[in-house]
């Protein structure tokens, strides 16, 4: 039993990490940036925002930064496109943020012709600063190397506003244009500010940075059928232990029989039964915790590796839901306890 | 103390009737006192124990357990009145598998929560008074049917029963192990002043007994002291 607990820890401890580190890929430039919100152009007829199909123009963000309560507007374009290096030898799929030079969005300082890339970027790349690389036709100098942000599971090279604005558009409609440049999304800084009206004035949809990670097109679906399966694999191991339990209890039916016979109660002994079964859930849930997060460490280290984030969320949080989940089916299973008849340690009794 | 059963009956349902297992069946044991049950199969014997044992309760009557009536009590005073005042030998050992000796004896003291301490010099004194203080550590498959038996006297004994109820003790057991373990249960009862019931078929030691009475179709037929 200690066995299939291990390993099934070990599986969840595994998908944990594999999950979120795909999360991350997928998300890490949009819950890494320095705002509290995101406002997107506001869709028609009630429909759900997107990334795609977001476009914000200047009198929208300029509204937002004159509204109460807001501290910073600053807008984003965003857009997955392929980057080369200068002699073209090698490219990579990345995501363009364009941000103003002075917004602080971006990890390192950006200008008209100036990039800056994140890690994964410059690794895919071959890239460091002062090396040239190209962005939708456009060829620009890598500034620097900051950040390790990642959006749609591509490394984000981070632009000037006017540059993205040459390099490509923003996907979506472009209503905003008279009203001058164009951009994703405004990254909002905000304190007390009535986020409603704020909608109202700039015609735009404002969520915060976690809901807005439903915005993105994969994010849902892939993160959804990875949490379905998490699920699965919990809902299964608490079965598994439920099962273990109800012939372990089964099994012990005599010897039960025997000690109420001598006198024990039947919370001592459900006490007693659910104490073991915790001991041997916490045993087998270190081990399999702890080889999860060895197999994880070799996963995730190194240049190319699989997307693996080995912290207390993927570790502690899966073991200690483990552990919960197989005490709730160990609980089930042993209140068979209560039935046992003591009459039975007399053997001969009727 | 003493065991006192009082005009007690007990009936089991037996497809759409009620079968008799005890008929009105009065008994007293006094501290000190060894009384022997005898009767063929299916005489009610094991009923008796089992009521006296507070395991079953009767439909009539009154049984009387060290001081206490136990009409009224519920299940979990019923535990505490076994664990405290009430030791069982039961038929086979029923000893636990995986504890050694001590172990075993050291359950009662367990069940109670005393302090392990004097729990375990209490266990190995046990242990030693029923001849097995050499064998504390084994576990039952090291140990012979008499030993298991014997670790089965010392369990019943740990928390100072005032009653003990033996249920067979020399069933699997050879004539002179038998023997044995009726001398041993005997000496224990006078030296511990217990009032111990022994339930038993086999009329081969009742010399060592205080008292007999016989069992026949759930009714106390004849009581005959030693």
């Amino acid at each position: 039993m200690g066995t299939v607990v291990v390993l099934i820890t070990l599986l969840v401890g595994l998908l944990s990490g594999l999950t979120a580190g795909l999360a991350r890929e997928n998300t890490s430039a949009v819950t890494g940036l320095e705002a509290d919100r995101l406002a997107f152009a506001a869709p028609p007829d009630g429909r759900p925002v997107s990334f795609t199909d977001s476009a914000v123009g200047e009198r929208a963000w300029r509204t937002w930064a004159g509204r109460p309560g807001v501290t910073a507007a600053e807008p984003v374009g965003i857009r997955t496109l392929d980057a080369a290096t200068g002699d073209g030898r090698r490219t990579a799929a990345v995501s363009a943020f364009g941000v103003r030079p002075d917004g602080g969005l971006a990890p390192g300082t950006v200008a008209t012709g100036r990039v800056v890339l994140s890690r994964p970027a410059a690794d895919g790349l071959g890239a460091a600063p002062g090396d040239t690389v190209r962005l939708g036709g456009s060829e620009m100098t890598v500034g620097a190397v900051a950040g390790d942000a990642s959006y749609s599971h591509t490394p984000v090279v981070w632009t000037s506003l006017d540059d993205w604005q040459h390099i490509g558009g923003s996907g979506g409609s472009e209503r905003d244009r008279p009203g001058g440049g164009r951009a994703t999304v405004i990254a909002l800084s905000t304190h007390g500010a009535d986020l409603a009206a704020g909608d109202e004035a700039a015609g735009t949809r404002t969520l915060t940075l976690d809901e807005s990670l439903t915005a993105i097109g994969s994010y849902q679906a892939e993160n959804g059928s990875l949490q379905l399966m998490r699920g699965f694999l919990f809902a299964i191991s608490a079965l598994v232990v439920g099962a273990f339990f109800t012939v372990w209890t089964i099994q012990r039916g005599a010897d039960v029989a025997v000690l109420k016979a001598l006198g024990a109660s039947t919370p001592y002994l459900l006490r007693d039964a659910l104490g073991q079964a915790v001991v041997m859930l916490a045993a087998g849930t270190g081990v399999g915790t702890a080889l999860a997060a060895g197999i994880g460490a070799l996963l995730g280290g190194g240049e190319g590796a699989v997307p693996f984030v080995l912290d207390a969320s993927t570790v502690l949080v899966p073991a200690a839901v483990m552990i919960v989940l197989g005490v709730l089916g160990a609980a089930l299973s042993i209140r068979r306890i209560t039935a046992v008849d003591p009459l039975v340690a007399l053997g001969s009794a009727r | 103390m003493t065991l006192t059963l009082t005009d007690v009956t007990l009936t089991y349902p037996d497809g759409g009737t009620r079968l008799t297992a005890l008929d009105r069946v009065s008994l007293h044991v006094a501290a000190g006192t060894l009384t022997a049950v005898v009767g063929p199969s299916g005489s009610g014997k094991s009923s008796l124990l089992a009521v006296a044992a507070t395991l079953v309760t009767p439909d009539r009557g009154r049984v009387v357990v060290a001081g206490t009536d136990t009409a009224g009590l519920g299940g979990a005073e019923k535990a505490a009145l076994r664990r405290e005042r009430v030791g069982i030998v039961f038929q086979q050992p029923n000893l636990l598998p995986s504890l050694t000796a001590v172990e075993q004896v050291l359950v009662m003291a367990h069940l109670s929560g005393g302090p392990a301490r004097a729990a375990r010099a209490r266990a190995r004194e046990l242990l030693d008074a029923v001849g097995l203080a050499d064998k504390a550590d084994r576990r039952p498959h090291e140990l012979s049917g008499g030993q298991r038996q014997r670790v089965n006297i010392a369990r019943a004994l740990m928390n100072e029963p005032a009653v003990l109820l033996v249920d067979e003790p020399t069933s699997a057991l050879d004539h002179e192990r038998g023997a044995a373990v009726l001398d041993l249960l005997a000496a224990l009862t006078r030296e511990r002043s217990t009032a111990t019931v022994l339930v038993t078929h086999d009329r081969a030691h009742l010399d060592r007994v205080d008292g007999t009475v016989t069992m026949r179709d759930g009714r106390l037929t004849a009581h005959a002291p030693a």
